[in-house]
């Protein structure tokens, strides 16, 4: 007989609420139903009700953690429709901005996984670090968050010479914080125990359930819009794509520690190529018909499909965010594991919930077991310690 | 695998199915297909050319239907591959892919409810995104309404 483990629905997470509803034998997760849509805000509809150059601005509010990559598509998609090419030097800052924002990403899910883990120490850090990168976002952009700095044609700011030294000094010292983060977690043989062999989504599972970004990539399939369908100067820099095999909540954390390391690469090197030049481009009216565009955020390809009848207006605005498909496949990835290990599972596709306390169980009807975002964190917290008794650390 | 080869492959499979094939750009294409024949078509490139399944997408058009597009990548290729079918209201009925590609379930569960289109042996034809009370007949994103 199994017992549900309701997760949500209301609490926000760090980007959208999910409900998970969780059955439990005992201990084990034996099946796993996902709910979306409590707080679905219409962004499709209301893009119909704007102007193309509105819809940017609306679309940068999708999200708050990687709010410049539905832009990035955005631009993408109205340029692909238009057959326009921004400008060589508004290519290069629309590549530093993505980069940025990918390593603020990954910082913040960094620490949010330690914290799950009782690793308060790397939360701190990592936190700590990721204000270097928003720092770095305040002086360009003007904003810690939603920069507002794609259009379609170019980028709305330049980034300044003077400030390119104290850009390049800042990621300088971000180095050294990610090889200690690298060495955290690869090195400590707790987080082995606690991460490797868990949560494991297979190659041919991630194909099934169509998955996209680390979450693929870790899982030994080498998928990355920027190398595959290169867009903006990332074709102009060398990088590597960071792939691995092993599919685990081990493999999801290195892949973006191991990540984090090729946006520095990307960003300095845009930096050294940059020439002075226009950046930005006058468009005209866009014309009647369709566009794509897709641009990988930190979580995974984002995608944009317009239509457009040659008004000012979309017809039709179709976004496709890389955790739609991700959620998806934690119906597969948390069978079988404990529901301590769960809320790992589910945190290390990104979309963490655990991070708030306002998780709170419903079914009245039956007796059944309730567990809250408190619990779940405990249950967490317990797992790790036991591991650290069992090896003597404590 | 190539773009070209890839292209070869489809056009000789499907050359009595494909009704019109339209490079938008070197990296866009569409190709329009019937109905009947999508589950079959996506089936292929998702088994065969290890097709990735993006998305799909709903529009309604003033035609009297509902447009959908199935949008496909081939692993590491950049070209978006996108089938279209138009489905005619009012019937608004359409073979799921679900069976055949996982990640279409979501996605069609969204179509049917937004744009009211009846997606034959879906394996959860729940609501996604409206509440289970939602009003019967309602669709937030057709024009009809």
């Amino acid at each position: 007989m199994s017992e549900i483990i309701p997760i949500g629905p209301y609490h926000p997470l760090q980007e959208e609420p999910e409900f998970f509803r969780l059955h439990v034998e005992g201990e084990k997760v034996v099946k796993l139903d996902i709910d979306i849509g409590y707080n679905h805000r219409g962004v499709e509809k209301l893009a119909e009700s704007k102007s193309w150059d509105q819809v940017v601005f609306l679309v940068e509010r999708i999200c708050g953690i990687c709010s410049t990559s539905h832009p990035a598509a955005s631009v993408l998609a109205m340029e692909d429709l238009a057959e326009i090419e921004a400008p060589e030097r508004a290519q290069y800052i629309r590549t530093v901005i993505c980069e940025l924002e990918r390593l603020h990403s990954h910082l913040l899910w960094l620490g949010l996984a330690g914290h799950f883990l009782g690793y308060n120490t790397v939360w701190m850090w990592s936190w700590k670090y990721r204000e270097t990168v928003c720092d770095i976002f305040e002086k360009v952009t003007g904003n810690r968050q939603s920069y507002a700095m794609f259009k379609a044609g170019g980028v709305r700011r330049d980034i300044q010479d003077m400030d390119i030294p104290w850009i390049r000094s800042s990621l300088e010292k971000l180095k050294p914080a990610l090889d200690m983060f690298k060495g955290a977690v690869m090195d400590d043989p707790v987080l082995h125990a606690r991460t490797k062999g868990i949560g494991v989504l297979t190659p041919k599972q991630a194909k099934d359930y169509c998955v996209v970004g680390p979450i693929a990539r870790a899982s030994g399939i080498a998928i990355d819009v920027r190398k595959d369908n290169p867009y903006f100067a990332y074709d102009w820099v060398k990088w590597d794509r960071v792939v691995l095999q092993e599919g685990d909540v081990f493999a999801k954390a290195a892949i973006r520690i191991l990540e984090m390391y090729e946006s520095i690469k990307i960003i300095e090197q845009c930096l050294n190529q940059m020439k002075s030049g226009p950046i930005d481009m006058k468009v005209k009216e866009l014309p009647p018909g369709e566009g794509i565009g897709r641009a990988e955020a930190p979580r995974g390809e984002v995608f944009h499909y317009i239509v457009s009848d040659g008004s000012n207006f979309p017809v039709r605005y179709k976004i496709r965010a890389p955790s739609y498909v991700n959620i998806f496949s934690n119906e597969v990835a948390c069978i079988g594991y404990q529901v301590a290990d769960a809320a790992l599972i589910l945190a290390a596709f990104d979309p963490c919930y655990c991070c708030t306390e306002r998780m709170v169980a419903v079914e009245p009807k039956t007796q059944r077991k309730i567990y809250t975002g408190h619990d779940l964190i405990r249950l967490s917290h317990e797992k790790t310690f036991g591991i650290k008794k069992e090896l003597g650390l404590t | 695998m190539t773009w070209k080869e890839t292209e070869k492959i489809i056009r000789k499979r499907f050359s009595d199915k494909i009704q019109k094939w339209i490079v938008h750009n070197k990296n866009r294409i569409y190709v329009d297909i019937r109905p009947d024949d999508l589950v079959e078509f996506s089936r292929f490139i998702f088994d065969e050319l290890h097709a990735r399944f993006i998305i799909a997408s709903g529009v309604d058009t003033p035609r009297g239907g509902v447009e959908i597009l199935y949008h496909f990548d081939f692993f590491q290729l950049p070209q978006v591959f996108s089938l279209r079918v138009f489905v005619k209201k009012p019937g608004l009925e359409i073979e799921s892919v679900a069976p055949a590609i996982k990640g279409t379930e979501w996605i069609e569960r969204e179509i049917a409810e937004l744009f009211g289109v009846r997606f034959k042996n879906h394996p959860n034809p729940a609501h996604l995104l409206l509440p289970e009370d939602w009003p019967e007949g309602k669709y937030p994103l057709r024009r009809d309404q």
